[in-house]
Order: structure tokens, then C-alpha cells, then sequence
């Protein structure tokens, strides 16, 4: 790891003022993909900017017909949250699936979504359920936010503060984990919200999360894991590695997604 | 340099340490508390597993600055004495350990266990929440069964603890 100064703000306002001071500076979360980014040196920031004590930033509540997620909220936090578990339980599951125990107590959403990995869970739940990402400056809804892999339209020190889900009729997460990593080989995220429904997708794309419009209009005839027998999304646009090929994450996001609408409707 | 202050196994610690350094490196290397093992130093293996303020984390992917003003808990914590803790004895007991390089993560990591989901532990569940650590010697399956027993006694001391 490269020297870096050190700060720990105690509101956002600080935060956001030693980042535009420092140039090269980083907000630091829960440091469980920036710490080893830096380890392999591949990010060398001038300056830390911890975001470990804003505890403002911790929250989860209900707000009208929206859950708020603080974005310093821990994946545990989340994962173990009453209001969480009440209003959006596919949400609360999704955050249990992250990682292992100890990841889930130091990781946090806004580190997750800023970091937009092409195999991360969380980009799938905020467009899957049409969040809308709050930061220290503006709002920006979860289809304007995730802009390709591991890029997102955040501007130079700009904080995620929250995030905004709308509360789903049916909503749920199916995940095929790698089982090395835990990352998602394909995770499908699905969500009814009266005639709002979505189908969003990562790990597979080779672009990073996406909405598969097919089977969201297969399913606004009928919300229904029937309504996508057979269905998977086209092989050209998934990606490869040596964990799988394309045909095989394109088949697995058909099958993920039908055990996630299978789940959002009890069957 | 960066100062820092945390209380580590109940005794209150302050060093200036270079902000580079890990929660793994200092308690190891400034502590010399060398229970906690470094296996990967790529947050996959959990030998390096401690808690902080009472939740099990990796050491390695974690800045001492970042545990400023925390409860530090290392597996040099967990003996009262001479005594081994429950899930020590548990440990020794179903020979869930070889080469003992995992062991100390793999013990704060079922500590952790425990502290959230309580006592009654099935087979399934253990595996689960075993997944950040890794053993190379063993294959699982006595640590599992020292997990399961370790954590009934858990119960069984602090059963004990309130009734003296
Ligand atoms: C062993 C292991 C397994 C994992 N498994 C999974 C998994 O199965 N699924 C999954 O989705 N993830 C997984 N992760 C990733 C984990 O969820 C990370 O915690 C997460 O991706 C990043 O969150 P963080 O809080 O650690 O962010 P950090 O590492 O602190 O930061 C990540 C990036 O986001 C920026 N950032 C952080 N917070 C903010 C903010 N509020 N505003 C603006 N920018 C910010 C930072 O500057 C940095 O560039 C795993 C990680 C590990 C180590
Ligand atoms: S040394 Fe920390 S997880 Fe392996
Ligand atoms: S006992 Fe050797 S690594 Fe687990």
C-alpha cells in the first residue's frame, strides 16, 4: 500500500470540503474493496476521507412509501433491519447473500453502489426496485446512476448520502453465487409496483447491471414464473470468464429469474 | 503519523502509527498479540477474524485509524486465565484443529456465531456462516461439530455467570 494522509470528518459537509481540498483523495466506507485495491496497488490515493464516523449516515426508516438506507448502513445492518425485513424482505435477503459474515459487518451500500462491480448484488435491488440515489448534491434515479461497469454518473467528491427504494407490491432476489468468491455468476432482481415491473440484472452482463425488457413485458401480461418458461436473455451481451461462458450465464440469469418471480409470489 | 486509541481485550491502547497500518499488523506487530493469524491478507480466509465493538471482522481489511475509540476483542481475549473460553474447550475437545493457523479466526468467527443467532446451532447453518473461513487441514467436519458444542456450553457458562 502507497502512504496516504488520513481524515475522519464528523458531518458530510467536512467530507465534502477535505475532498475537493485534496485532489487525489478517497472517501473510505467500509474499505472492503477500496483497502484491497490499494493493497495490490492499484489505486494510490493522496488522502483517506473515512466516512466512519457519520453516523447520520447510518439510518434505515421508512419515509411514505419508501424504505431510506443511510449509505454508510452495513450489509448486516440491512440484512437484520425490522423495517427492512417488513416492507421489502427480497431487499433484506439480498443483503444476507453478500460476501460472509465479517464482510457483511464492514461493508456498506453507498461503497457498494459507488463501486458499481459488475457482479455486485446491490446495483441489481436499486434498479430492480427504481431507487433513487441520493447524494450530497442531487437526487439521480438508479437508471441514470449505473453508467457501465465499475463507472457511475457520481461526480468528482460527491457523497452518496442515501438511497430511496419505493416500496414493491411483490419484490424478490435470486442469486447463483460463485462459490469462491460469493460475488453473483448471475443475480436477478424482480419487483411489481402496480404496473411498474422490472427485471434487473448483474453479474452476467458484460456491461454491468441491466433491466432485461423481454421478460418484463412477458410478465406484465402475468406476473408469473410460468411467463418466462423457456426464456433467457440473448448469449451476445453476457459475459465470459474462466468461471463461465456466455450461453451458460445467460441461461443461468432464465433460471435465476424465474426462481425470483417464484419467490416474490409465494410458489 | 496517526494517532490512535482503542481498547484491545480490555485494556486501553494509544499508538502513533503510520495510517497504512492494518488492524491486523497492529495488534500482531504493536500489541504483539500474535493469536491473530495473517493466512491471505486478502480478506478471504478469516485467520485474521477479531471483533470490533463486538462484531467479527477481518483484521486485514481493516485500518487500525479505522478502529479508533472501538472495543477491540482478539482471541487472546477470550480465556479467563488459566480457563479455556467454551469454544476453546469445544475446540480441543473435537480436535477441530491440525496446524491451528485458522483456529484462532475460525474461534472469534463461532464466538460471533453465537453472540447473533444464539446457541442452538444445526449443522446447515454452522457451514453457512463459516464461509469466510477458510481451513486447509481439517475438511470442516470437527470444527463444525466443535462449533455445536462450544456454543451449547456458551449458554451453559452464562447460565452459570448469572446464577452466581
Ligand atoms: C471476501 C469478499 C466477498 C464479497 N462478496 C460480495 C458479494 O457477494 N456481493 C457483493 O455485492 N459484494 C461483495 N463484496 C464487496 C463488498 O460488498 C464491499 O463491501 C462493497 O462492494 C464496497 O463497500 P465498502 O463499504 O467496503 O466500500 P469501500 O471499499 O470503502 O469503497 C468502495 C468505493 O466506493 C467509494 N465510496 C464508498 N462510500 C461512498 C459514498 N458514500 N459516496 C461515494 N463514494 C463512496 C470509495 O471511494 C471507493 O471507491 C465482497 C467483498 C469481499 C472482501
Ligand atoms: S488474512 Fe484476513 S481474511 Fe485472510
Ligand atoms: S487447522 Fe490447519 S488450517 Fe485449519
Amino acid at each position: 500500500m502507497h502512504a496516504f494522509e488520513y481524515h475522519r470528518p464528523s458531518n458530510v459537509r467536512q467530507a465534502a470540503a477535505l475532498l475537493q481540498k485534496n485532489e487525489d483523495a478517497k472517501i473510505v466506507a467500509g474499505g472492503h474493496t477500496l483497502l484491497p485495491t490499494m493493497k495490490q496497488r492499484l489505486a494510490a490515493p493522496s488522502a483517506l476521507v473515512d466516512l466512519g464516523a457519520l453516523s447520520e449516515l447510518r439510518g434505515i426508516e421508512k419515509k411514505g412509501r419508501a424504505v431510506v438506507i443511510g449509505a454508510m448502513a452495513t450489509h448486516s445492518d440491512v440484512a437484520t433491519s425490522d423495517v427492512v425485513a417488513e416492507a421489502i424482505p427480497g431487499l433484506a435477503k439480498l443483503a444476507e447473500l453478500i460476501g460472509d459474515p465479517a464482510v457483511r459487518h464492514r461493508g456498506t451500500i453507498g461503497g457498494s453502489i459507488a463501486n458499481n462491480d459488475p457482479a455486485a448484488d446491490y446495483p441489481a435491488a436499486c434498479l430492480g426496485l427504481g431507487a433513487t440515489i441520493i447524494t450530497n448534491k442531487r437526487k439521480i434515479p438508479a437508471e441514470e446512476f449505473f453508467t457501465g461497469m465499475f463507472d457511475t454518473a457520481l461526480e468528482e467528491g460527491e457523497i452518496i448520502t442515501k438511497v430511496s427504494f419505493p416500496i414493491p407490491a411483490k419484490a424478490a432476489y435470486a442469486k447463483f453465487r460463485n462459490p469462491a468468491s460469493r460475488y453473483a455468476l448471475a443475480g436477478v432482481f424482480v419487483s411489481k409496483r402496480g404496473s411498474d415491473i422490472r427485471v434487473a440484472v448483474t453479474g452476467a452482463g458484460s456491461d454491468g447491471v441491466f433491466r432485461w425488457g423481454e421478460a418484463e413485458e412477458a410478465l406484465a401480461k402475468r406476473f408469473a414464473p410460468k411467463s418466462l418458461d423457456g426464456m433467457s436473455p440473448p448469449a451476445k451481451g453476457m459475459n465470459t470468464d474462466i468461471h463461465a461462458d456466455a450461453e451458460y450465464r445467460a441461461h443461468l440469469v432464465g433460471v435465476m429469474a424465474r426462481r425470483a418471480v417464484a419467490a416474490a409470489t409465494g410458489r | 503519523m496517526a494517532s490512535v486509541t482503542m481498547t484491545v481485550n480490555g485494556k486501553s491502547v494509544t499508538a502513533d502509527v503510520d495510517p497504512r497500518t492494518l488492524l491486523a499488523q497492529f495488534v500482531r506487530e504493536h500489541l504483539r498479540l500474535t493469536g491473530t493469524h495473517v493466512g491471505c491478507d486478502t480478506s478471504q480466509c478469516g485467520a485474521c477474524v477479531v471483533h470490533v465493538d463486538g462484531k467479527a471482522v477481518k483484521a486485514c481489511t481493516m485500518l487500525a485509524v479505522q478502529a479508533d475509540g472501538c472495543e477491540v476483542l482478539t482471541i487472546e481475549g477470550l480465556a479467563d486465565g488459566a480457563e479455556l473460553h467454551p469454544m476453546q474447550a469445544a475446540f480441543r475437545e473435537h480436535h477441530g484443529l491440525q496446524c491451528g493457523y485458522c483456529t484462532p479466526g475460525m474461534i472469534m468467527t463461532a464466538v460471533d456465531m453465537v453472540n447473533r443467532l444464539g446457541s442452538d446451532l444445526d449443522e446447515a447453518t454452522i457451514r453457512h456462516e463459516l464461509e469466510g473461513n477458510i481451513c486447509r487441514c481439517t475438511g470442516y467436519h470437527n470444527i463444525v461439530r466443535a462449533v455445536e458444542t462450544g456454543a451449547k456450553a456458551m449458554t451453559g457458562a452464562s447460565a452459570r455467570q448469572a446464577a452466581e
